[in-house]
């Protein structure tokens, strides 16, 4: 085995040109923990861990741009809480300090995972990933990005960099349900995110489906009934309804950690509870 | 694959670590291998514990670059140019740091099998936050399990260590 520790996006772009069996390594905490059980026998490992600027984020006229390598423990920093505080919200709730201070925003997307708690929220934001080869780089929706559950459009050949986030002008909330409030993997959870500029409130649930599920029939249902102005919604049964719909929208699965009846009936409960901190 | 890139470690290469300030070689080693396993099976370090090899138990807590992270989640060869900081540089010698001190004093140590991970997790936590609240002291240390001591022993460790640090004892 060999770890490459390349000191520019360039070199590690072809190294993986050369050989694109290699696997990358961001944080690790997914990927050390397939090594440490011997699951993952990698040939070659490129690690990530010189490349500063994949820990860097900026603005971008109407976008905040994150490198891959962005961190949870960065996502919770107020400077970009204030911009995104869904996503700051979902990080929070991500493992341990330890795992956060470790675990990127770039991992968790390639990993895929439909639990993975950056899903949901990135969903319903509207976020575009970035993907970088020794050849080009191009730009696709999230929805075109995550195929399915631990499956990505990523080609082996290239690195995903960037992750492009358009700001909304307007309250976020991000509720999941576990078997315990610390250290737990998402049974159900539910991103809502409200724009008062573009007028919408968008919806996406995680461990709900192979793939992060956005409510679209209950997003444009609700939008005309929330008095923009008063950027309130009076009736409490707008609110249920609204957690209705969104269950409906779900895809749940039987597994080891829940049941598809208790994911929708948490969706139903927590898209709710969360449209009513919004609005 | 015998690159002489500065960037490529070649298996079964040596290569070095910077663990609590001293610079050792890893002799011989998988380089497959996590922080964890090279400082205990590699280096002798046997103060972070091995107990999940899974990020779950934070019983192998030690710093990298400053950050608290799992060790046994951390590829050893990839910490080519960290600085690593372990349970064992913080006592002075002989002499206990004040959180391992109190961590006895207060009966937070049964079988001790987590005690090296919350000493350093604890001394984190009181460096960049030398008064943290209840919740705060609670989420910090979120990461790290105790089957023995139900925590609340634990947490009146830390307490005791801002106290005494305030100069309140
Ligand atoms: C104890 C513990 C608790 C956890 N809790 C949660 C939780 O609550 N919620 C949650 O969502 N996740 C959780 N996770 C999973 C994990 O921490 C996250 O998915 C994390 O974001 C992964 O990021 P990483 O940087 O560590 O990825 P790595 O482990 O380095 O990589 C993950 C995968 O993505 C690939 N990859 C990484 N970066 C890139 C890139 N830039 N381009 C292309 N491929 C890339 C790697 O090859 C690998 O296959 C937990 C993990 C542990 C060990
Ligand atoms: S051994 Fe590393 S967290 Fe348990
Ligand atoms: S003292 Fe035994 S696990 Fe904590």
């Amino acid at each position: 085995m060999t770890v490459l520790l390349p000191d520019s996006l360039d070199r590690a772009l072809a190294h993986l040109a050369a050989e694109p069996g290699a696997h990358v390594l961001a944080g690790g905490t997914d990927f050390m923990v397939e090594v440490n059980y011997g699951h993952r026998r990698p040939e070659t490992v490129l690690s990530l861990r010189r490349l500063d600027d994949l820990r860097m984020w900026h603005v971008e006229a109407s976008h905040v741009v994150l490198g891959a390598c962005v961190t949870y423990a960065q996502l919770l920093d107020p400077a970009l809480a204030d911009l995104m505080p869904g996503l700051a919200q979902a990080a929070r709730t991500v493992g341990s300090p330890q795992i956060r201070s470790t675990g990127t925003i770039g991992g968790n997307l390639s990993t895929a995972s439909p639990a993975g708690d950056m899903l949901p929220v990135l969903a319903a934001l509207d976020a575009e990933v970035v993907l970088a080869s020794s050849t080009g780089v191009r730009t696709l929706a999230l929805s075109e990005f995550v195929t399915g559950p631990k499956r990505t459009a990523r080609r082996a050949d290239e690195l995903l960099i960037a992750v492009r986030v358009p700001v909304a002008n307007g309250p976020q909330e991000y509720l999941k349900v576990g078997v315990r409030n610390a250290m737990v993997i998402a049974v159900a959870s539910v991103a809502v995110v409200v724009d008062h500029d573009g007028r919408t409130v968008r919806a996406a649930l995680g461990s709900c489906g192979p793939v992060p599920v956005r409510c679209h029939d209950a997003e444009s249902w609700v939008a005309p009934l929330v008095d923009w102005d008063a950027r309130r919604i009076d009736d409490p049964r707008t609110h249920e309804a609204f957690g209705v719909r969104c269950a409906e929208a779900a895809r749940p699965i039987d597994d080891h950690r829940s049941t598809a009846a208790y994911r929708s009936h948490a969706c139903r409960v927590l898209a709710r509870r969360a449209l009513a901190r919004c609005l | 694959m015998t690159e002489t890139n500065p960037t490529a470690w070649p298996a079964e290469s040596t290569y070095a670590l910077r663990v609590n300030g001293t610079e050792h070689q890893v002799p011989d080693s998988w380089v497959g291998e996590s922080l964890l396993h090279v400082l205990r099976e590699r280096l002798g370090l046997y103060g972070s514990k091995n107990a999940c090899e899974q990020g779950e138990c934070g019983s192998c807590t030690v710093l990298v670059d400053g950050r608290p992270v799992c060790a046994c989640l951390e590829l050893a060869a990839g910490c080519i140019d960290a600085d690593v900081r372990t349970v064992e540089c913080v006592a002075a010698g002989e002499l206990l740091h004040d959180v391992q001190a109190a961590l006895l004093a207060e009966g937070g140590v049964q079988c001790g099998f987590c005690t090296p991970g919350f000493v350093v997790a604890i001394s984190e936590l009181l460096d960049r936050s030398p008064d943290p609240g209840p919740l705060e002291v609670r989420e910090a240390l979120s990461g790290n399990l105790c089957r023995c001591t139900g925590y609340s022993r634990i947490f009146e460790a830390v307490t005791s260590v801002v106290e005494v640090r305030r100069g309140r004892p």
